[in-house]
């Protein structure tokens, strides 16, 4: 699948089946979903999914559109154009001797990351940020030995008053999908 | 309040949804269910033989009456034989409740005896599923069930109900409307858009409208007549938008598409204006999508806004439903002539007789075909299987009574036509009912043959028995250099098989037989089933190949002397 990597923001139910469901979605038409994270939102009974997938706009739109007809999908929204903040989460292990503690930490520090568990032999590095920046701090502290890695994948919102995928609405009017490439792309400082 | 159990919650629904039919089967784990239908004697129960005979008579039902169709399975093998079914009216949004009944909550998900996961099994072809875990949740369920079924574009869904929990008590309690924050269709048409619509036509000199099922679905031939006289526009329907428009009207131009009429494929490509109607582009219309309708601007009518720009780009897309948004659009709509494009439709017509019958002796599928629909007068039902025999009764289908062929479109189910039958005849119980069969897809479901008798329905089969899958055998002929795999078969006495199931069996042979046998058969009150020995080598025309343009659709077949050695 070449394109770009598309971030994908939705509304859904929290019900079982749901994630089932928007997954095969995907999966009937080949996609690979890089990245997904599933939280409750600010919504009671609602939760929020985003999921990164790589593919050309039409056919992201394509499944997009037959996401939105998932029954319990509330809302859905391609933000990739829109002006959004994006993070990820990131547990890294990281083997240590004394040595190299401080050399760690001192990259640790740079990326403004935190150690969160410390061992005789080895600290937990718990680093925030674009993919780019956990990439970054990754590739950074592998040299050191790198035993574990977690990551949680992209959650994102839409910055200002936009809502990124707001509320129900009673009467169905509000209820639109907003295709890629709608609304300018601007580039935003996502650090 | 009384506390009922599960199963007469599940009854009383249904009741109150003014459910008049359950097409089953019972098992293990739905026997709660079925130790309450003699307490409702309005609801009547038909015994399929096979679940996926229910659930195709449930969809048939539900096509011509235009209420959902209720279908009932049991667990494990009873649930998944529902699945082709359940297939079938997904690609033609077509409204099916089904109702299974899974093992014992507690036995979920540890491989109990007839356990399968149907829920899981059928995500990607119900509109929405749901396991009741709860006695409390039966009848919002399946409140939500019928409505998501019934409403914006239909679809099959189903409620899977362990055994214990149809057992459970609890108070009854209808709700009186569901509201669902994740569905909530459109109806009406965007105002800005239907008056954009309406520009198009008024400016258009050689528009041609393609209506689907969606003109069937929302009752909405009428509406679409309006249209069609009111701008003196040429009229295509799909497959399964066959009967949404008056075969008999000047207008109207027969199907487009794979097995289409040759003069429509060629006018597709000429018109500069395409108003599609509750139809979605499918690949048998299209042909190359590149090479689609070169000249036209397109208007997009559809209840589904995932369908909008799937195929094709539309110019105007107007999401809504179907009659509301002709209700719309007609007021707008400039009264207009278009009388050089019908005399290009008369033209060619003229010039390209796709359908034109050759003078012989011999049997001739379309012959037959043609026949039944001559001899069986203006209010009869057809329900067809797939393959050639289904083509031909999509071409030679000229009639004006709405609604009435019942065809599997989008899934292309072989066996489909003897379970349809019964389900229309269920529908219309005063009605002749034909069902066209292919010998193949006979032999899928002719299990279902005896609930003619059981239930008395006079079902009027036509086998077109041509010896071969026809269809698969005209592709290994045109496609695959002659080599025909696996198309001939071994047959079983079909008129011995209707008389088995305690049916009329009549065997034709002869083209002097034809007529007589299906006078005979329409004459008979019974079920009758007449095993038409046709032409073996018969090819379905006019044929665009698959893949090319809809410009080189082939009219009439090549000269050829082939396969005679075979015979």
């Amino acid at each position: 699948m070449s394109g770009r990597l598309h971030t994908i923001v939705a509304l859904v139910e929290n019900r079982p089946g749901v994630l089932n469901k928007i997954a095969s979605k995907w999966r009937q038409r080949g996609f690979n979903i890089e990245s997904l994270t599933v939280g409750h939102s600010e919504i009671p009974g609602l939760s929020r999914m985003t999921f990164t997938v790589d593919g050309q706009a039409h056919d992201i739109e394509q499944v997009t559109k037959q996401l939105f007809k998932v029954i319990e999908v509330v809302k859905i929204s391609d933000v990739t154009e829109q002006e959004t903040v994006a993070r990820e989460l990131a547990l890294i292990k990281i083997a240590t001797t004394k040595e190299t503690r401080s050399a760690v930490i001192e990259v640790v520090d740079i990326f403004r990351a935190k150690i969160v568990d410390v061992a005789a032999d080895s600290v937990v590095v718990e680093a925030t940020g674009t993919e780019d920046k956990v990439d970054a701090i990754i590739a950074m502290l592998t040299p050191f030995g790198l035993k574990e890695l977690v990551r949680t994948g992209r959650v994102a919102m839409t910055r200002g008053a936009v809502q990124t995928v707001g509320a129900p609405s009673r009467n169905g009017q509000e209820r639109h999908y907003k295709s890629a490439g709608e609304g300018k792309p601007k580039v935003g400082s996502l650090i | 309040m009384t506390k009922m159990k599960g199963s007469e919650i599940i009854m009383e629904c249904l009741r109150k949804e003014g459910v008049e039919y359950i097409f089953g089967y019972p098992g293990g784990a739905n026997l709660p269910m079925y130790d309450e239908l003699h307490k409702y004697p309005d609801i009547k129960h038909i015994l399929a033989r096979h679940e996926q005979g229910a659930a195709h008579a449930g969809d048939a039902y539900a096509r011509v009456s235009g209420k959902a169709g209720v279908v009932w399975a049991t667990s494990g093998p009873g649930a998944t034989n529902l699945v082709t079914g359940i297939a079938n009216a997904w690609m033609d949004s077509v409204p099916l409740v089904c109702i299974t009944g899974q093992v014992v909550s507690w036995l979920l998900g540890r491989d109990g005896f007839q356990e399968a996961d149907i829920t899981g099994i059928t995500i990607p072809i119900v509109k929405q599923n749901w396991l009741v875990l709860d006695v409390e949740d039966i009848a919002p369920t399946i409140a939500e069930a019928f409505h998501v079924a019934t409403t914006g574009r239909p679809g099959p869904v189903l409620v899977d109900i362990p055994r214990d929990v149809q057992q459970q008590l609890c108070e009854f309690e209808y709700p009186d409307n569901v509201e669902l924050a994740g569905y909530q269709p459109t109806v009406q048409g965007h105002p800005q858009q239907v008056k954009k619509a309406a520009k198009l036509i008024a400016e258009s000199e050689r528009p041609l409208i393609l209506a689907g099922h969606g003109v069937v679905i929302s009752r909405a031939a009428d509406e679409l007549k309006e249209l069609a006289e009111k701008a003196d526009i040429p009229v295509i329907t799909t497959l399964l938008g066959i009967g949404g428009f008056p075969g008999s009207h000047e207008l109207y131009q027969g199907m487009p598409g794979m097995h289409g009429m040759y003069w429509n494929n060629i006018g597709i490509q000429e018109a500069d204006l395409l108003i599609a109607i509750g139809m979605r582009f499918d690949d048998r219309v299209t042909g190359s999508l590149k090479d689609f309708a070169p000249k036209a601007k397109i208007i997009h009518i559809d209840i589904d806004p995932a369908e909008i720009g799937k195929n094709v780009p539309a110019m105007i897309p107007i999401v809504g439903d179907v009659k509301a948004v002709l209700q719309q659009l007609i007021p707008h709509v400039v009264p207009a002539r278009h009388d050089d494009w019908k005399h290009w439709f008369r033209e060619m017509r003229q010039k390209h007789p796709s359908i034109a019958i050759p003078d012989t002796d011999k049997v001739l599928p379309q012959y037959v075909i043609k026949k039944i629909y001559e001899l069986s007068g203006p209010d009869a039902y057809y329900a067809t299987g797939v393959g050639q025999h289904q083509m031909w009764a999509a071409q030679y289908f000229w009639g004006d009574n709405p609604y009435s062929f019942v065809t599997s479109g989008g899934l292309g189910t072989m066996g489909f036509e003897v379970p349809a039958a019964i389900g229309v005849q269920i529908a219309r119980p005063n009605d002749t009912v034909w069902s066209f069969c292919g010998d193949g897809g006979f032999q899928m479901t002719m299990e279902e043959l005896a609930l003619c008798t059981e239930y008395e329905l006079p079902i009027k089969f036509a086998i077109i028995n041509n010896h071969f899958l026809g269809m698969v055998r005209q592709w290994q002929d045109k496609f695959y250099a002659g080599n025909l795999s696996s198309v001939r078969m071994f047959q079983p006495d079909f008129v011995k098989i209707a008389e088995a199931m305690g049916i009329t069996g009549i065997r034709v042979t002869d083209k002097s037989m034809v007529e007589s046998s299906i006078e005979a058969a329409l004459r008979h009150p019974g079920a009758v089933l007449i095993d038409f020995h046709v032409e073996h080598v018969e090819d379905c025309y006019p044929m665009m190949p698959p893949g090319v343009s809809l410009s080189d659709t082939i009219d009439q077949p090549p000269v050829k002397n082939l396969l005679e050695a075979i015979r």
